[in-house]
């Protein structure tokens, strides 16, 4: 079984950032986990789309019982060490707390969270955590190894279900591993949340490409349920001259890269022009200036006000220098002797840059979905199901996470996993202990 | 501003701010620096024929991340050659001699108390404190609260100390007995001039579940100590203020228990003290802390328009009665602001798990009939940015009054109880008086039930 120390080499450029929330000590944790008023009926547990009970967690890292606080959290949400880290707790729990009404500083929730998850992580006792119910004989496949079939996965694999995950990259994690900015976690950190899930029971096929290596149709029919969990394609390209050719990359591409590729750099860029307004567009533009490239523009189509992106996000990427370019559209990549010098908009202006990452989206997983019978995708492409069970319309076939969503959160990605494992055990007639995780957190 | 200083006894000192007899007082290089930081006063850590005290000696009850709520020690009395601290005291009190010195002491015998205090009383001290407290250590040798839970043997030993020392002598209880007026009464009667209290509660500060030794670790053992600090304050203040009202006491009180601040200084000076003695907020915060209580008191006092500590002195004791002698008829409700209230929500669950669920959530139902003012107001302030907060409002029909949700909601202000009073006043003891106190509901109406049943 491959672990997370031979997939990755030390010389990733990512390592140059450090950690922004910084790991709690054990003093910092509880000081601020005294902070918390331990408020009943909580609004930043309601604010959880997973449901983690926060202040009960919260309670039992100030009590010293760390181990408690992670099982509270995991159970409500398996992937409880990737959302500590990269959710935007601004919008969620923290944006929830009741501190923000008495203009106070919000609790720092993510960071507890993180600071009990790490510590079940490092004194490797984390898979004992739940009791494994006894083997149901059932065999679930997942495609994809992302957040969301991750979540499914350890959640069934709890309940008693085999479950085998395909991963057409030789590493697992999906996005959580190639796409989180770098000072919010690093791909070891992603890794060692999927060695968790996987000391739960899973098994992870990695290198095999659903459609090509494994049938889609075999899967159906040897498993007695599939999930896809597949996420978003290639980056979105923006078909205009000067695109293709050194210098312009496409945003998802771009971050994998400096996050895995060994020996990867960004070497003499005076101008990094990010096109795009939404999140990961904000994560390239805040790469870039923390790679002391020394201007970073972000181009967008239309207002600031009208970003996508969170807006404490791009309030950051501010302070860190970045200027926003606003009602720019993009018409040519200037190039002279090939080497990119700058933008040229519509409305005539120019933009000089000599590095340019596209975030304008990603393409829809609708070959894959076409693969499988009665799977249908809406005309953006996102795979069609029912909200409430992730089950589209083949009654076999589930998925969940952004091949559905289009877009969103780790944590929204961890809440559909958790839905179809409950609806998968229904259907299969699988039986859920009444202190299973599984129960935990929302419905 | 206001005339901070007092006279304890005869003891003169420039403010009531005294520090108790302890580690901070336990040479002349530490109570000089705290004069100088403006200290009125220092009772000199326990003379006597000097001990071996153990490593480690300190404890701390932390609740909450707030270190030192209280403290603990098995120290012993000063480890210090007599000679030493007899010089030093001399020297203290002809570098200041405006403060007050007053000498703890601690020794067993009729002839060793003479020579005791004797040799002390040359120095030009000011006063004398017998150590009739200390719960720990000295107590198995006979000395220490072994004397102080004995009314008896204080009253003998203290006789002693009234008829060696001509400057006053004052008496630190312990309050490690049952009724405090007992050992207090007995001190009186024994002639001396004053009474300090409260010594230290005998006491395990906690336990080490690792090594399964409880705290202070010695070695592999442990041993209780004295309980002191912020936890004792409302133990002090019971003592001081049952001796300060009894009128058998007829000597000043110097009040001791955890004081840390000039408010906490306030109230046991409203409640009968003449001067107040700190020890754990200094061994917390260091001797600076004095400044503040000085200047707070005295703004405190310029504020209520009294122009000296003595006029505050046992201002609240009239108020300090027996139950039986409380309104009856005196009816408070709960009020929350909707408009500070952040909606935690804890009143709202301490209410339900601990009092009457007077306490509702948003838009819940008014039971017909009842009243609840602020409802109305709470349900439009729970639309807050563009979200719901869990405002709360109180039924005024079902609320007891029992002050539970205003001590632990969070917001300072938000929950304020608001009188209500209807009726004139009627004690218990009043309606004993008119025979009207019969509760219904008791073993009387159950016993007559049964009997008619039959």
């Amino acid at each position: 079984m491959a672990t997370h120390e031979t997939l990755i080499q030390l010389d990733r450029l990512e390592r140059a950032f450090p950690d922004l929330k910084p790991l709690y000590g054990d003093g910092d944790a509880v000081a601020e986990a005294n902070r918390c008023l331990y408020c009943h009926d909580a609004p930043c547990t309601a604010a959880c789309p997973t449901g983690i009970d926060v202040p009960t967690f919260i309670r039992k890292i100030a009590t010293g019982n760390a181990r408690g606080a992670a099982r509270v959290i995991l159970s409500a949400n398996l992937l409880g060490y990737s959302c500590a880290r990269v959710c935007p707790v601004e919008v969620l729990c923290a944006g929830a707390c009741v501190y923000n009404d008495w203009h106070r500083p919000p609790i720092q929730i993510g960071r507890l969270q993180r600071y009990a998850v790490e510590k079940a992580f490092d004194d490797g006792q984390a898979g004992t955590l739940f009791r494994r119910a006894p083997a149901t004989g059932k065999k679930v496949a997942c495609v994809g190894a992302g957040p969301a079939s991750l979540s499914l996965a350890g959640y069934l694999a709890l309940a008693g279900v085999d479950v085998t995950l395909f991963e057409r990259r030789a590493i697992p994690g999906g996005l959580n591993t190639t796409g989180v900015a770098p000072y919010k976690m690093h791909v070891d950190g992603a890794l060692r949340e999927v060695d968790f899930v996987r000391s739960l029971g899973i098994t992870i096929q990695e290198g095999v490409e659903v459609g090509s290596e494994v049938r889609a149709e075999d899967l159906a029919r040897d498993f007695d349920a599939v999930f896809i969990g597949v996420g978003l394609g290639q980056d979105t390209s923006l078909g205009i001259p000067g695109e293709d050719g050194p210098g312009v990359y496409g945003a998802t591409a771009w971050i994998e890269r400096m996050k895995l590729e060994p020996g990867f750099a960004v070497l003499g860029v005076a101008c990094g022009a990010v096109i795009g307004g939404g999140n990961t567009a904000i994560d390239a533009a805040r790469e870039l200036s923390r790679l002391s490239v020394p201007h970073v523009l972000m181009v967008y189509r239309r207002t600031a006000e009208e970003m996508p992106g969170f807006r404490h996000e791009m309030d950051a990427a501010r302070r860190e220098g970045v200027r926003l370019v606003e009602k720019a559209v993009p018409k040519e990549f200037i190039r002279q002797d090939g080497r990119l010098v700058g933008i040229l908009l519509d409305d005539g202006r120019r933009i000089p840059a000599d590095l340019a990452v596209v975030a304008i989206g990603q393409t829809r997983p609708r070959d894959l979905a076409a693969q499988f019978p009665g799977v249908e995708v809406d005309p953006g492409g996102r795979i069609v199901v029912d909200r409430a069970t992730c089950r589209t319309g083949n009654p076999k076939i589930y998925a969940g996470g952004d091949a559905v969503r289009g877009g969103d959160l780790v944590v929204t990605a961890a809440q559909d996993g958790k839905r179809a494992a409950r609806a998968i055990c229904r259907a299969l007639g699988v039986q859920i202990a009444v202190d299973a995780a599984l129960n935990a957190g929302h419905q | 501003m206001a005339d901070l200083s007092i006279s304890f006894a005869g003891i003169k000192s420039p403010n009531p701010f005294w520090l108790a007899s302890a580690p901070p007082t336990n040479s002349g290089a530490q109570v000089m620096r705290a004069f100088e930081l403006g200290w009125g006063g220092a009772v000199w850590k326990t003379l006597g024929n000097p001990i071996v005290d153990t490593s480690s000696r300190f404890g701390s009850l932390d609740v909450g991340g707030q270190r030192m709520v209280g403290f603990n020690n098995i120290e012993l009395i000063t480890d210090r050659p007599l000679e030493v601290n007899l010089r030093e005291i001399a020297e203290v009190k002809r570098r200041f001699p405006d403060r007050a010195v007053v000498v703890s002491l601690m020794v067993e015998s009729k002839e060793d108390w003479r020579d005791i205090i004797k040799a002390t009383v040359d120095t030009g001290c000011d006063g004398l404190e017998l150590n009739f407290g200390c719960p720990h250590g000295m107590c198995e040798r006979g000395m220490g609260s072994a004397v102080g839970q004995e009314p008896e043997v204080l009253k003998v030993v203290a006789g002693w100390a009234v008829e060696y020392s001509p400057i006053p002598v004052l008496i630190k209880l312990t309050p490690n007995v049952g009724d405090i007026l007992e050992p207090g009464v007995a001190a009186v009667a024994a002639g001396v001039h004053g009474l300090s209290l409260i010594n230290t509660i005998k006491s395990l500060i906690g336990v080490d579940l690792d090594r399964m030794v409880p705290y202070p670790v010695v070695g592999g053992r442990s041993t209780n100590g004295g309980y002191c600090g912020p936890a004792v304050k409302p133990i002090a203040l019971h003592m001081v203020a049952a001796l300060a009202r009894d009128p058998r006491i007829t000597v000043p009180i110097s009040g001791i228990g955890g004081i840390a601040t000039w408010r906490d200084a306030a109230e046991f000076i409203a409640l009968g003290a003449t001067s107040v003695q700190v020890c754990t907020a200094v061994m917390h915060y260091g001797f600076r802390i004095v400044e503040d209580m000085i200047e707070g008191l005295s703004n405190f006092l310029d504020a209520k328009g009294m122009k000296s500590v003595s006029e505050l002195r046992g201002k609240a004791l009239p108020a300090f009665t027996e139950w039986g002698d409380l309104d009856l008829n005196y009816k408070v409700v709960a009020e929350v602001d909707p408009e500070t209230c952040i909606g935690c929500d804890l009143c709202y669950v301490a209410c339900r798990d601990s009092a009457v669920s007077c306490i509702h959530v948003g838009d819940e139902p008014l039971a017909e009939g009842h009243r609840a003012p602020t409802r109305e107001r709470a349900i439009a302030a729970a639309r807050r940015d563009g979200r719901t907060a869990h405002v709360v409002w109180v039924d005024e029909s079902e609320c007891i009054g029992c002050n539970l949700c205003s001590a632990v909601c969070p917001v300072p202000g938000c929950i304020t109880m608001k009188d209500v009073t209807g009726a004139p006043f009627e004690s218990w003891n009043d309606r004993i008086a008119k025979g009207t106190a019969k509760v219904p509901g008791g073993l009387e109406d159950w016993r007559a039930a049964r009997s008619g049943k039959r």
